[in-house]
């Protein structure tokens, strides 16, 4: 395991910037957690680590020592891809021990048929070990793949969107997993997602990319509650955070262009009448769908919740966020 | 009911359209069979049955075809004829039942191995060059790649008997007429063109998620283009080292034209067994059906790699 430092990394593709200027730690142990959007840079940073891309600029180093100049195999990195990748030619017990064959690896055989069969194991597929690759469902493959990434010790974990072609329950199962393999392990992980929930639970760092530039890198809860602009803010919260013009609820701070109310943000009860206009259940929350003027927001209440559409209520911000023009935060 | 379901559905062909399309593949299977039927019933007939006319279909065998193409043969007056010792051997007999005595063994087998050699060594030249030549066409930033394609490709433009003149007159300078290595050579940078073509085809449709995935589990490039790449390009190169043996198998102008002694192969040299002797049909098609077994067998062992659909399915796209 071992610290990887980004510094000033940038890289295109022909007239597409995909990364700008990104510098950034990612601390021995850590579970670092990349979101952003389709095309913000994340899947680049994993290949630019892995060394399947050379950067346009900048420097990355591992436990210290600058890799630029490394073949992947040379930077004992994990990855998992979004794809699967996995060898169709190969059985799942060639495919987990491919790894384990290598020349950079090359375990003995007795220990490679351990360390495979504790994997399956942990990933539910010992009795899958003898298929071929190309039989298994797209859950399995993706287990498969994820797997093929265990087996080994490497110095950081490199995931692209691993959780994100499996069922509700086998994803909770493996959040789960992979953070107990966090623990137990001391790894380091670089993970990008798009879920908000593998962001939350998982990461002890998130880094939220904007267009190739790295926006904000801090904790979950700091990007939660202190988002250093709009966008940001609105990469974590369900229901999206609400964004309105700063004068929605009359005195704003000066230079505010906007305010920023997270459900929470909203205390009922009074204020400014809004008008229910749809009411939500999902179970273990209730969405309300709310009219405020011309605006619409949307806000949490109890499961139970006897409110109904056309129904009026109202509301008032409680410590919201502001941004200025820039959608920077004041 | 479910007669007249069925007869309106959309997807399953009707029993008529069944029938004719059944009918049209047994007639034209036959057409096809047909010639390859012939020269194979030839080459067990005696000299007498091959040129009868009705031809026989029904016939005693006889393996006079095949003796003859692996002998030459002498005839002897028929007061000498009587005087020696019987026949040591079936072989033997068979050509004393024609009147001649044994003189030595023929050259086909030379021209066979000939044909051997230089089939299966270009075959093999060609793939491996065409391989690593379409990956790299493939996976490399390579400068003027498509202008360096187009060129590889027009050396087929032309036929190439068309060059024969001065491949003849380069060879004979570079002292490679009549060699096994010249026609190694000459039938590789025939077939070059088709397997870098149809190889980098088939490269370009492996996913390089898979060698990616390889050079991060610890392997170089080489390693993973050997245990990644190469098992899944297999259906490709199975189909185009096919297409290679045949034609360096059945090339024939620049065989007539560059081999004559040593390095001869079996095309140029069966139409001449019909000088031995008369006109011997059976030793022809011995020859000839002798001549097919190879490349019949290379194909029948390369069939599974034919079927695709080894990789399908195995990346999510």
């Amino acid at each position: 395991m071992a610290e990887v430092t980004l510094s000033n990394l940038s890289k295109s593709y022909g007239a597409t910037q995909a990364l700008s200027d990104v510098t950034l730690t990612i601390p021995d142990g850590a579970f670092v957690v990349l979101l952003g959007p389709t095309g913000a840079g994340k899947t680049t940073t994993l290949r630019l680590i892995a060394g399947l891309d050379r950067p346009d600029a900048g420097d990355i180093r591992i436990g210290g020592a600058s890799v630029l100049a490394d073949t992947p195999a040379q930077r004992d990195v994990a990855m998992v891809f979004q794809q699967y990748s996995l060898y169709p030619h190969l059985t799942v017990r060639e495919n987990l021990a491919f790894p384990l064959r290598s020349p950079m690896i090359a375990m003995p055989e007795p220990q490679i048929a351990q360390r495979v069969k504790e994997v399956a194991e942990v990933l539910r597929i010992p009795h899958k070990l003898d298929n071929k690759a190309t039989a298994l469902s797209g859950g399995e493959m993706q287990r498969v793949s994820i797997g093929r990434a265990l087996v080994r010790n490497p110095r950081i974990y490199l995931m692209d969107e691993p959780l994100s072609s499996l069922d509700a329950k086998l994803r909770a199962d493996l959040r789960i997993e992979l953070k107990r393999i966090h623990a137990d392990m001391g790894a380091t992980f670089l993970y990008v997602t798009h879920d908000q929930i593998e962001a939350m639970t998982m990461a002890t760092h998130v880094g939220v990319l904007d267009q190739g530039r790295l926006a904000q890198f801090g904790t979950p809860r700091q990007i939660y509650e202190e988002p250093v602009t709009a966008y940001v803010a609105s990469r974590l919260g369900q229901p999206h955070i609400n964004l309105l013009p700063a004068d929605a609820f009359g005195a704003a701070p000066p230079n505010a262009a906007q305010i920023g109310l997270r459900p929470e943000h909203i205390h009922v009860g009074e204020g400014q009448e809004a008008t229910i206009t749809r009411v939500e259940h999902l179970g273990d929350q209730t969405r309300l769908h709310l009219a405020l003027g011309p605006h619409s927001l949307i806000t949490l209440t109890e499961p139970h919740t006897p409110l109904k559409p056309g129904q009026t209520l109202h509301i008032r911000p409680m410590n919201p966020l502001w941004f200025d023009a820039s959608g920077t935060r004041i | 009911m479910s007669n007249l379901s069925s007869s309106w559905s959309v997807t399953e062909p009707s029993r008529l359209s069944k029938w004719v399309a059944g009918v049209v593949v047994v007639l034209y299977t036959f057409i096809t069979l047909l010639p390859l039927v012939w020269i194979i019933s030839t080459g067990f007939k005696s000299g007498q049955d091959s040129i009868s006319y009705p031809p026989k279909v029904v016939f005693e065998p006889s393996l006079e075809g095949y003796v003859n193409l692996f002998t030459t043969r002498t005839r002897v007056a028929a007061e000498e004829f009587q005087k020696l010792p019987p026949a040591e051997t079936w072989y033997d007999q068979i050509v004393r039942d024609q009147g001649m005595v044994i003189a030595g063994p023929s050259r086909f087998g030379e021209r066979f191995m000939n044909s051997v050699i230089i089939g299966f060594g270009s075959t093999a030249l060609s793939i491996l060059l065409g391989t690593l030549a379409a990956y790299a066409f493939s996976r490399f930033k390579v400068p003027l790649k498509d202008d360096l394609l187009f060129f590889i490709l027009s050396t087929r433009m032309m036929p190439p008997i068309a060059v024969a003149i001065p491949i003849y007159l380069m060879y004979r300078e570079l002292g490679l007429s009549d060699t096994h290595l010249g026609m190694i050579l000459l039938y590789t940078a025939v077939n070059i063109s088709l397997a870098v073509w149809l190889l980098k085809g088939f490269i370009d449709e492996i996913p390089r998620e898979y060698e990616e995935a390889a050079l991060i589990d610890g392997y170089t490039r080489f390693q993973a283009f050997r245990k990644v790449v190469l098992p899944q390009a297999a259906t490709g190169i199975a189909s185009t080292a096919i297409f290679c043996l045949i034609f360096a198998w059945n090339e024939y102008a620049f065989a007539v034209l560059l081999t004559s002694g040593n390095a001869q192969t079996a095309p140029p040299f069966i139409p001449t067994i019909i000088g031995v002797g008369g006109q011997d049909w059976p030793a022809v098609a011995a020859g000839a059906t002798l001549f097919l077994l190879p490349v019949m067998i290379f194909t029948i062992l390369l069939r599974k790699h034919l079927l695709r659909g080894i990789t399908f399915g195995a990346v999510r796209k």
